[in-house]
């Protein structure tokens, strides 16, 4: 279950968009072009159920996105997802894990508050005795020069 | 019949004596006759552990993925409350503030110790910088790295903090921190091999209860270690999972 995302929740001004997620759910999206820069020497480490539901996440994945640990586990992982991601970058990636491969890019993620924050994230499948029990995602700090990249590309991808 | 027993030779020097301590209080405990095998560098641990000649390691987490799912290890207990963390520094004098700012071609000074080394360079990553584009000098020791930095004969130089932080202040005063990791969840661990797998239990229990009697706690003071924190098989997958991802 998502919730679309509230007014009062947002600081600055904000753009309204409703996005389809995956697994068929829709959310009202409110985002502002406020960046936060992704701190040094950390990871953001999140671990989902097989259907993109989030079973744990840590302390950095709290504080980057905004919202508490409570609202966080049981939700589905695209509480993430951006407008500007394009969609083919989300079915890249669970075309892949689902081969059991890993996956790796560079993803503007949504905050509570409305703004951004850019990650190259790494998802690779958990298995337990040859079954695919899970997913672990882990963000670290990216290049700028490879954001200025995806900046570019991923408006050309819709 | 003896056990061979080995630790990751990127172990604190000043604890090789606290090694042989323990493995003498292992033996006490558990009735099992244990030689601890000291092997010189990362490469000689993995042929023996690849010949099947290790049944219990004090393991870097970088090896771990391959002693679980090749050679059938499980985990026993970790050092409570520790983590191994990197830190990327430079000479004092060096005007750059932040790793975005190194430049394509630096030389970088680093030992081999396999998860200090990759968190190092995943922390040089948002300055576009990987192992193709800096010239890496590698060294025995971090003593030697901060030396190669001191001397200016490296532009940065990637540290396992605890030992950045072990150094002499008169070197540290004369290098600077531009980023210390907080990943938290990548530790060493003390795995059991096939062959002693039946006495995992025991194993674990009077390691976990070590720091009950005075004996028990001097010889975790000459590890340099609190306590020992038990490792269930879960958190060690999820472990080599994290390695996974971060190894790409």
């Amino acid at each position: 279950m998502i919730n679309d995302m509230q007014p009062e929740h947002i600081i600055g001004d904000y753009k309204e968009v409703t996005l389809d997620l995956y697994g068929g759910m829709r959310r009202k999206i409110l985002y502002t072009e406020i960046e936060t820069s992704y701190p040094d020497g950390k990871l953001i480490v999140s671990t989902t159920n097989p259907d993109g539901v989030i079973t744990h996440v840590n302390q950095s994945f709290v504080e980057m996105s905004g919202y508490t640990k409570d609202e966080l586990i049981g939700s589905p992982h695209s509480i993430l997802r951006h407008p500007d991601m394009p969609p083919a970058a989300f079915k890249d990636l669970w075309d892949t894990v689902k081969t059991g491969e890993k996956w790796q890019g560079f993803v503007k993620n949504l905050r509570k508050d409305g703004g951004y924050y850019w990650v190259k994230a790494t998802v690779i499948p958990n298995i337990r005795k040859g079954v695919v029990v899970g997913y672990t995602s882990v963000r670290r700090k990216p290049s700028r020069t490879k954001v200025e990249e995806c900046i570019q590309l991923y408006p050309t991808m819709f | 019949m003896s056990f061979i027993f080995t630790v990751s030779p990127d172990f604190t020097p000043d604890h090789l004596s606290g090694w042989y301590i323990f493995n003498t209080w292992l033996q006490r405990q558990t009735d099992v006759s244990i030689h601890l095998e000291m092997y010189n560098n990362f490469n000689d641990q993995r042929e023996a552990i690849r010949d099947d000649k290790v049944s219990l390691i004090y393991a870097n987490p970088f090896d771990a993925a391959m002693l679980v799912r090749e050679k059938g290890f499980l985990p026993l207990v970790k050092p409570a409350g520790a983590s191994d963390e990197a830190i990327i520094a430079v000479n004092a004098n060096n005007p750059i503030e932040d790793v975005a700012q190194l430049a394509p071609g630096i030389r970088l000074a680093f030992t081999d110790d396999p998860d200090v080394k990759m968190m190092g360079m995943i922390m040089l990553e948002p300055g576009d910088l990987d192992a193709n584009n800096v010239q890496g000098i590698s060294c025995d020791t971090y003593v030697l790295v901060a030396k190669h930095l001191l001397r200016g004969e490296a532009d940065a130089g990637i540290f396992l903090a605890e030992a950045f932080d072990g150094l002499s202040d008169m070197i540290k005063k004369q290098l600077r921190i531009l980023v210390r990791s907080q990943i938290s969840v990548i530790h060493h661990s003390l795995m059991i091999g096939p062959k002693l797998l039946e006495r995992r239990d025991g194993f674990q229990k009077c390691l976990i209860e070590m720091n009950n009697d005075s004996k028990g706690q001097g010889v975790l003071e000459s590890l340099g270690f609190k306590a020992w924190e038990k490792v269930d098989d879960e958190e060690m997958l999820f472990m080599i999972d994290l390695m996974d991802t971060l190894s790409i």
